[in-house]
């Protein structure tokens, strides 16, 4: 069980969570991500790690409630628990000094693309980062953003805050204007990771994307994130989760991730329903979870 | 004991020899098929007491007994068969822990026609002692029984092992080295504890129950486990050896990697690894939700590819999910399947199309990317290969589409990789299985041993706990006299 120490709404459905979980934050790096599970019949999903503190063994993580298991997530407050969860895991960003870095990331991408942003803008880069949403509810972690770069941009789709636009116009814009840029990172829906990769790759201009296909374990042992590269299998648990978009097969990508749409769309309408009684049931699940494990923790002490 | 037992029992010691040979093997009563093939209910019921001592009887107590040397732990069966008989079922299955410590887990999963039961004697001329059934009578006994003895734990004697991998050679081991006062932690990925005996063989094979007690019965014997650190990114194990102060580390991982075919369409939706569907049904309990299962099979054609306990444990469940039509297509022919014998009996009574000689070369999909079918080719037996089965070859020609709305793939699996990746003075081979001497279990790297499958690729239950025990002599040899020999 690990104890949420802090969560905090930060954006129209977007929560953060600050969580106890020692282990992974003394071996988080920057792109890396956990899978977490909320009770006994929950999937695992995973969410990128924000931000970690070693010293005080806490992780922080980004949730946008699309889904049932990201809604009742973000149901929870600081003093609840989470039942389960894994990480780091997959490959950090590979983090290199490579002269003039884009960043654009969309909505919750935000969160993800920040640690990375940090940590290139920490090698010597001159680091811009172009962070888009629908309106402005959804624009989050703007200091932050500020803070990670060197010049920041940001884009609404209603053109409510910022410059009205998605974050390829302001891309193109920069291209357009002569500017020479050495890497590219994309991290959002895939259309517009796709977008992302239609403009740069043509230009040679090196790019990954972070790739959100559906996970299972995280460590390589189903499958089910498999995703296509050229004519190769790549799981994005391990071998990912940040690819070059040349490579990236993306009508795969959102085939796949299409695959339990009906389903999905279902278990949110029934959540909906029965928000509040999930939400009890679930604490009730924890509190029962709680004193198993400290009547078992007793039960070795007597008989040892 | 009832009357009825001692009764039996005196019937049994005044029977001679000869009329002995001549009671026919017991059968194993279970669940109608009809009715199990739409449930998740243990197949297998379990001998009831009579009939347990009635196949006891069968035994002949041969002076020399083919079943001990064709167990892989050299299970005392003779004597264990002979307390049976005796109606002295607590005092049969200590006797039975002596060599194995999972007694009701082998009783129902070890492939028994190749090993203990095939080589006992009565087995030339009918049928073998049913030991696996007599096996699963004395442990469930003993459990239900409540007279469970925990074993005397030895003194502490102040080292630590660390043991990565909860499958049946980390459980093993863990068990076998609390005994002799090492601490012991367990480290497993996932969320649950079992390995492959969670989250791939079936409720209707093998009640999580049953592991579920002998994972807490560790417990109670001190030994501590920690679930969801993945070894080689949550820690490294010179990171457990160097920080965390652990003396020895025994590597049990597994091979869990799932195999693909390779084929063109194996990205469409529909296409599953059978390690991800086991997983999702089995340790995600998308089965206990019959009514709406995570993986809609209901009134689908599944096909499964494979000829393996994986593929059969796949194809039966898709059954029990409500599939229209669930077959198994494999390469080879019904006698070359490496299942267990009676697994491919109970798939046959469930139900299952069994479509032999054949091999999937293609999958298609409709215009959003869900599998309509599987395109097939025929195959034939030709030359023997390495290991003696005969190779399949494919007909030119022949080639045809089954349709399918759900294609499992069920056909082996590769090591594991995180730890190797992660820790790069432990020597493997050119499959990335980790090299360890198959008596000491001591692999290139001072203090790290390694065991089951991650050493011998996927084979089965008795061997990976027979590695885990061998190891725990080892470890013990090591901490003790710290001497790497
Ligand atoms: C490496 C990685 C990092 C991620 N980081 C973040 C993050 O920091 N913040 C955040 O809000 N989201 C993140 N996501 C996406 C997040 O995992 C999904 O939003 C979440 O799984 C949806 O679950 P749900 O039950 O609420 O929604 P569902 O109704 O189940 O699904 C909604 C959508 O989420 C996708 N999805 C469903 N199940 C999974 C699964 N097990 N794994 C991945 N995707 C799934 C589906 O494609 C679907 O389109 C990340 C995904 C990946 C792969
Ligand atoms: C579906 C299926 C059915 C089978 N049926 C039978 C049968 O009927 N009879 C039989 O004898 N055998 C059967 N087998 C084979 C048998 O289950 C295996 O041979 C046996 O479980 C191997 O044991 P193990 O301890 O080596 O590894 P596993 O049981 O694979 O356990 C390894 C454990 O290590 C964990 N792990 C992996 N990497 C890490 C890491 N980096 N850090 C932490 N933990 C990690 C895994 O999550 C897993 O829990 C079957 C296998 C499958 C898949
Ligand atoms: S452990 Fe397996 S092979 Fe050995 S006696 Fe028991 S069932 Fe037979
Ligand atoms: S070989 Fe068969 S008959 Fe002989 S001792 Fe073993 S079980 Fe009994
Ligand atoms: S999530 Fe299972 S292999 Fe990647």
């Amino acid at each position: 069980m690990y104890k949420i120490v802090e969560a905090r709404s930060v954006g129209l459905n977007i929560k953060q969570f600050v969580i106890e979980a020692p282990r992974i934050a003394r071996k988080q790096r920057p792109g890396q991500f956990v899978i977490l599970r909320l009770h006994e019949k929950g999937e695992r999903i995973p969410l990128t790690i924000k931000c970690s503190d070693p010293a005080a063994g806490t992780v922080t993580i980004v949730v946008q409630a699309i889904g049932k298991t990201t809604s009742l997530l973000n149901c929870l407050e600081a003093g609840d628990s989470i039942l389960d969860i894994v990480g780091p895991l997959g490959h950090p960003s590979d983090i290199q000094n490579y002269g003039t870095v884009v960043i654009l990331a969309g909505s919750v991408g935000t969160a993800m693309a920040l640690p990375t942003a940090l940590a290139l803008k920490q090698a010597g880069n001159h680091v811009i980062f172009i962070e888009g949403a629908r309106s402005t509810e959804m624009v989050v972690f703007e200091d932050e953003v500020r803070q990670a770069s060197s010049e920041a941009f940001i884009m609404t789709d209603d053109g409510t805050y910022g410059e009205q636009g998605l974050v390829t116009k302001k891309l193109q814009e920069l291209i357009a204007g002569g500017l020479r840029i050495n890497f590219i990172l994309a991290v959002g829906p895939v259309p517009m990771m796709r977008a992302v990769a239609q403009i740069a790759v043509p230009l040679g201009i090196r790019t990954m994307v972070s790739l959100n296909s559906i996970m299972v374990d995280g460590t390589g042992m189903c499958g089910g994130c498999r995703v296509l590269l050229g004519n190769q299998s790549k799981f994005a648990c391990v071998d990912g989760p940040e690819f070059d978009a040349a490579q990236v097969n993306f009508d795969v990508l959102m085939q796949r991730n299409a695959m339990y749409r009906d389903k999905e769309c279902q278990s949110l309408r029934d959540f909906k329903e029965h928000e509040q009684e999930e939400l009890a049931e679930l604490r009730a699940e924890l509190a029962a979870r709680e004193r198993e494990l400290a009547e078992l923790e007793i039960e070795e002490k007597h008989y040892v | 004991m009832s009357e009825s037992e001692t009764s039996a029992l005196e019937q049994r010691n005044t029977v001679p020899l000869k009329d002995r040979m001549k009671i026919p093997r017991t059968v194993m009563p279970e669940l109608d098929p009809q009715v199990r093939s739409r449930n998740f209910g243990e197949v297998n019921l379990g001998l009831p007491t009579l009939e347990a001592l009635t196949e006891a009887s069968r035994c002949i107590e041969c002076a020399k007994p083919g079943c001990v040397v064709h167990c892989p732990v050299g299970v005392k069966i003779k004597e264990v068969v002979a307390l049976i008989s005796a109606g002295n079922y607590l005092a049969a299955a200590s006797k039975m822990r002596e060599d194995n410590a999972l007694p009701a887990i082998t009783g129902r999963v070890c492939p028994q026609e190749n090993q203990c039961e095939g080589g006992c004697v009565l087995g030339k001329k009918g049928a073998p002692v049913a030991i696996g059934n007599l096996e699963r009578f004395i442990a469930d006994f003993e459990r239900n029984s409540g007279h469970l003895g925990l074993p005397p734990i030895a003194p502490s004697t102040g080292k630590n092992v660390a043991i990565v991998g909860s499958g049946p050679a980390g459980l093993s081991a863990a068990g076998d080295l609390v005994q002799k006062g090492h601490r012991v932690r367990v480290f497993e990925a996932l969320h649950e504890l079992g390995g492959v005996l969670i989250y791939g063989i079936p409720e209707f094979r093998l009640p999580k129950s049953i592991v579920k007690t002998e994972v807490d019965n560790l417990r109670r014997m001190g030994v501590e486990f920690e679930t969801n650190v993945v070894v080689g990114k949550s820690v490294t194990i010179d990171e457990l050896m160097h920080n965390e102060h652990f003396d020895a580390v025994f590597v049990a991982t597994g091979a869990g990697l799932p195999q693909f075919l390779g084929i063109p369409g194996e990205h469409f939706n529909g296409v599953y690894s059978a390690n991800e569907f086991l997983t999702r049904i089995n340790l995600m309990r998308a089965y206990a939700d019959v009514d709406q299962p995570v993986y809609d099979c209901r009134d689908r054609d599944v096909i499964v590819v494979g000829g393996g306990n994986t593929a059969m444990d796949a194809v039966r469940t898709a059954r029990r999910l409500g599939a229209r039509t669930a077959t198994l297509v494999y390469r080879r022919s019904q006698a070359e399947m490496p299942a267990r014998a009676e697994e491919v009996h109970h798939a046959i009574a469930e139900g299952i199309e069994f479509r032999m000689l054949a091999n999937p070369v293609e999958f298609i999909g409709d215009e959003k990317g869900w599998l309509t079918g599987a395109r097939c080719v025929r195959m034939e037996l030709g030359e023997s290969d390495a290991d003696g089965r005969r190779r399949p070859v494919p007909i030119a020609g022949s080639e045809f589409i089954l349709p399918a709305n759900v294609a499992i793939i069920g056909v082996g699996t590769n090591a594991n990789p995180l730890i190797q990746s992660s820790t790069p003075d432990l020597k493997t081979n050119k499959w990335n299985y980790i090299l360890a001497d198959p008596e000491t279990m001591r692999t290139s790297k001072r203090g790290v041993f390694a065991g089951g499958d991650i050493v011998t690729g996927s084979a089965t239950v008795i061997l990976a706990m027979g590695a885990g025990r061998k190891a725990a002599v080892s470890i013990h040899d090591y901490l003790t006299t710290g001497l790497w020999r």
